[in-house]
């Protein structure tokens, strides 16, 4: 039995041992079980916390009975996103062509629930059968006076990554279009946040006590209204940089706003993120805020892990997530309450992602890309692993070997970002990897 | 936080809300998890079998690995034959399958693809000589349900496997798309009949696995492939469900069958076919059937579980009567609690299903002698419509899946998590509701929630009964 399969083995690398480089942004090989999705997954998830607009799928009812209510993505005030809206094509449809459909779907659709803009996904049929979705949407939006954006995303034409890209094109048609809006100094947008659980409220605290102003999110707990504004910011905070660096390059050549490239998972990290941010202002005030607030916090946080860590020192990790990005900051944040991480992987990573992941890690840790269970379970069984983190799909491996397990994906229901978040997560590492139940399993 | 709108009005809508249905090669995937040592492939893009995978891990909390043939740009251009080959060789190579079910989606249905003759040219390739048994459904989502693509698999199954043998002394049985743990009730059911049983499909073991010493790749347990071959040979089958026959599925084309009624009319295999057996009526049935197929009477354990429930009906009754549910789900299932709710008195107000088979109806009003024709039901329906509805029935409960969840919870109402998927609870796979016993857990629950309801909202003490 093939413990790897051959074509993929320049995709899994052990720190140290294997002599090649980690090959990545491959499309999935045929019949290997990927953890990954399609383009329109990517799309869907970026754009789902918009919760004020209509997200319309335009396809048979799989793609959106699947994608219903997934997220965690919290609102402050509508719920709109949480329904799941789709055409649901039939056979007629199929043969005919599924514009009629489309048009009455998405005309009804507003009409019904007053959204402040529509999003229209395109998915695998509907690239085949060759609907002119631009169109129908043009039609509509100048019917019903809102804008109803198409979002090309067609399973086929690409990885998850693609998807991530035309959510981004589809966000950049609004950005810029509310030129009133006067923005107030120091004014940011955070990029690649999805609120799930609440976590941009944290996020939002922070930044206002060092007297930073956030014009939008993209996308947790966005806004139609805001979104148009978000031209106005004096730099865009990229967190997730997978799914939002297309629309920071965009706005950097367009408005010439400049991003960073920061992550909330973590103490170092979170720090670093408000630090990044008063280093750009050149605001003195500012970064003695963030840094009092950084103190503030640790002063209560760093005793209230110390019991966590003593229970956890030396135990071994695998980590197995959408993006890369956040696996770095994982590995940071196991290393911080005692942790090892002995393998660590990602959907889509790149290049520089891993390479930073090789610096970072110890020797013998396995680096993997795009991997399967098959792959991985092999690994964490190698390893010895005390705990794995990943999403839904690598859950059943690990409790199938009686391995602990957290979730970091964007399904989570705990706030795992910021200070609290850190707490959060300790204890749910200690949780997972110290309950007595593993004592029954034979490792 | 403002709440998930909903419409106080009632309109008709082309777009579906909140689905109450999901696509075929979901349904066909746990079809093909049924039998022993088989692994899925769905032939499209990459995207519906890891929604699919996600889905089914949800729910079965267990391992399941479904491969795709990931379709590229290309792959959609030009076929996708060459990529299903690369996806047998490396599923063959990694999970030694004993066979491989390859079910279409939506994308290769459309561009039209033949995986049949596809699948013969792979087969007689020289150079893929250690492939195992191969065969395929035709799994379009657009021409139905989860359900149907799950029947259209049972039916391809024993199509492709069942062998014209001489006689046995054997059954089949159908259990429809039930549980692992009402599959493993049935089980047990048929041996105390001392009946020899082939069950299709058989995911009870490989979608509710007990923790391995080991990581297994292929899951033990499912019907056995040699078992599937001798399916001709059984003098009888017993298929549970009347929602269980496909138009779809090629040369049979308009003609509408199952797996159980095509052995019957190829191979003179007489089927004997009931609704799921939830509710006295519905397993009084079954087990009339069991004995006329054994020879044997209802075995005394089996007499003390029905003398048991019907002794819970009495405790029970006063505290659901004239209770009003709603219920919704995949047809076959809704039948089975339509007759279940009747005959305990409660009014079932509204049924609905995504499916639209045109038969619930009038299967409603055959098997609910008490309020059948009052029930509403509704065909095609999404959770929206069922929303909305609830507004002017005011129902006290619901029973169905979890996606109904917001709705109890916009009438604060409560819901009796059954069937398929349970997402938001642990034990959705162990949710016995077929048989005395399954009834029985079913009855005590419905009585219970109504109990605790008013006990909930209600001043007065509520500490004896
Ligand atoms: S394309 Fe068809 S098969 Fe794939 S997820 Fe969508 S509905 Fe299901
Ligand atoms: S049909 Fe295409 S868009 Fe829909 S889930 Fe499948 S791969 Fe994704």
């Amino acid at each position: 039995m093939e413990r790897i399969i051959k074509e993929r083995s320049t995709q899994v690398h052990t720190i140290g041992t294997s002599a090649h480089d980690l090959d990545c942004e491959k499309k999935s090989l045929a019949g290997s079980v990927s953890q990954r999705a399609c383009v329109f997954c990517g799309s869907r998830v970026v754009l789902y916390p918009i919760a004020d607009a209509l997200h319309l799928i335009h396809g048979p009812i799989g793609c959106a009975a699947y994608t219903w209510d997934i997220r965690g993505a919290l609102s402050s005030g509508p719920q709109l996103h949480r329904l799941s809206f789709s055409t649901d094509l039939r056979e007629r449809d199929v043969v005919f062509g599924g514009e009629p459909k489309l048009y009455t779907a998405l005309t009804e659709l507003i009409e019904a629930y007053k959204p402040k803009a529509a999003f229209v996904y395109s998915t695998c049929i509907v690239g085949v059968i060759g609907d002119d979705v631009e169109a129908v949407c043009r039609k509509v939006a100048a019917e019903q006076k809102i804008d109803v954006l198409p979002v090309m995303a067609e399973g086929f034409k690409g990885t998850k990554k693609d998807g991530y890209k035309a959510a981004c094109d589809a966000l950049s048609k609004l950005v810029g279009t509310d030129n009133n809006f006067q923005a107030p100094p120091f004014s940011i947008n955070i990029l690649g946040d999805f609120n799930l659980a609440g976590e941009l409220w944290m996020l939002k605290e922070y930044y206002e006590k060092i007297g930073v102003n956030i014009i939008t999110c993209l996308t947790g707990d966005g806004r139609i209204d805001e979104i148009r504004q978000a031209h106005k910011a004096s730099i865009n905070v990229v967190q997730c940089s997978g799914s939002m660096m297309h629309l920071a390059k965009e706005m950097e050549e367009k408005y010439d706003i400049p991003f960073i490239k920061v992550s909330y998972f973590g103490i170092e990290d979170m720090a670093d993120a408000l630090y990044e941010v008063a280093g750009f202002f050149k605001n003195e005030e500012m970064l003695q805020k963030a840094k009092e607030l950084v103190s503030e916090e640790i002063k209560t946080l760093l005793p209230a892990l110390e019991p966590f860590k003593e229970k956890l020192q030396g135990k071994k990790a695998a980590i197995y997530v959408g993006g890369a990005f956040k696996a770095i900051s994982l590995v940071k944040a196991l290393r911080l309450i005692g942790m090892k991480t002995v393998m660590v992987g990602s959907q889509t990573g790149n290049k520089d992602d891993y390479n930073l992941l090789q610096k970072l890690c110890d020797k013998e840790t396995i680096i993997v890309d795009d991997s399967n269970p098959n792959e991985l379970s092999e690994f964490v069984k190698e390893k010895g692993v005390d705990l794995f983190i990943g999403g839904v799909k690598e859950r059943p491996i690990a409790y199938k070997l009686g391995i602990g397990f957290c979730d970091h994906n964007h399904e989570r229901k705990e706030a795992l970002a910021g200070f609290e978040g850190m707490l959060n997560f300790a204890n749910e590492v200690y949780a997972s990897v110290t309950s007595p139940v593993w004592k029954f399993f034979k490792r | 936080m403002e709440k998930i709108p909903t419409l106080s009005y009632i309109r008709p809508f082309v777009s579906t809300r909140n689905a109450c249905k999901l696509c075929s090669p979901l349904g066909a995937c746990i079809a093909i998890k049924g039998i022993e040592g088989c692994v899925p492939v769905i032939h499209g893009s990459q995207g519906c079998a890891t929604y699919i995978r996600r889905y089914l891990i949800s729910h079965y909390k267990e391992p399941v690995d479904i491969a795709s043939s990931n379709f590229s740009e290309e792959t959609t251009i030009f076929g996708g034959e060459a990529n299903l080959k690369i996806a047998l060789t490396n599923v063959t190579n990694q999970y030694q399958p004993k066979a491989i079910g390859v079910a279409t989606t939506c994308l290769s249905e459309t561009i039209g693809e033949d995986v049949a003759s596809q699948l013969s040219h792979i087969r007689n390739d020289s150079t893929n000589s250690n492939l195992p048994s191969l065969f395929t459904v035709s799994t379009p989502s657009y021409q139905g349900t989860h359900l149907d693509g799950f029947h259209a698999t049972v039916l391809a199954l024993v199509k492709n496997f069942a062998k014209k043998l001489p006689s046995a002394d054997k059954i089949n049985f159908f259990p429809g798309f039930v549980s692992p743990s009402d599959i493993r009730h049935i089980k047990e059911i048929v041996a105390d009949f001392d009946l020899k049983t082939t069950i299709l499909p058989d995911y009870s073991d490989t979608l509710d696995n007990p923790v391995w010493d080991q990581y297994y790749r292929v899951p033990k347990g499912g019907t056995p492939i040699s078992e599937l071959e001798k399916m001709a040979e059984a003098y009888a089958s017993i298929e549970l469900g009347v929602f269980t026959s496909v138009k779809q599925g090629g040369q049979n084309g308009g003609k509408e069958i199952s797996g159980a009624s095509w052995l019957e009319s190829e191979h003179s295999v007489k089927n004997h076919q009931c609704i799921l057996p939830i509710g006295m009526n519905g397993n009084d049935a079954l087990f009339d059937i069991l004995s006329k197929v054994s020879g044997k009477d209802i075995p005394v354990k089996y007499q003390m579980q029905r003398g048991r429930l019907l002794d819970s009906y009495a405790d029970g009754h006063k505290y659901i009567f004239g209770k009003k549910a709603v219920i919704y789900g995949e047809e076959d299932l809704v039948l089975g609690l339509c007759s279940f709710l009747d005959e305990i008195g409660v009014e079932v107000v509204l049924a609905a299903s995504g499916a639209n088979s045109g038969k619930l109806q009038k299967k409603i009003i055959k098997h609910c002698p008490e309020h059948g024709k009052t029930i509403q039901v509704i065909s095609d329906s999404d959770f929206e419509q069922i929303n909305e509805a609830c507004n002017t029935i005011k129902p006290d409960f619901l029973i169905g899946n979890s996606k109904g969840n917001y709705i109890a919870t916009n009438f604060n109402i409560p819901l009796i998590r059954v069937g398929f998927p349970i997402h938001d609870r642990i034990g959705g796979q162990r949710i016995t509701l077929l048989g005395y016993q399954g009834t029985q857990k079913l009855f005590d629950k419905v009585v219970n929630a109504m109990i605790e309801y008013k006990q909930n909202n209600s001043p007065i003490g509520y500490k004896y009964m």
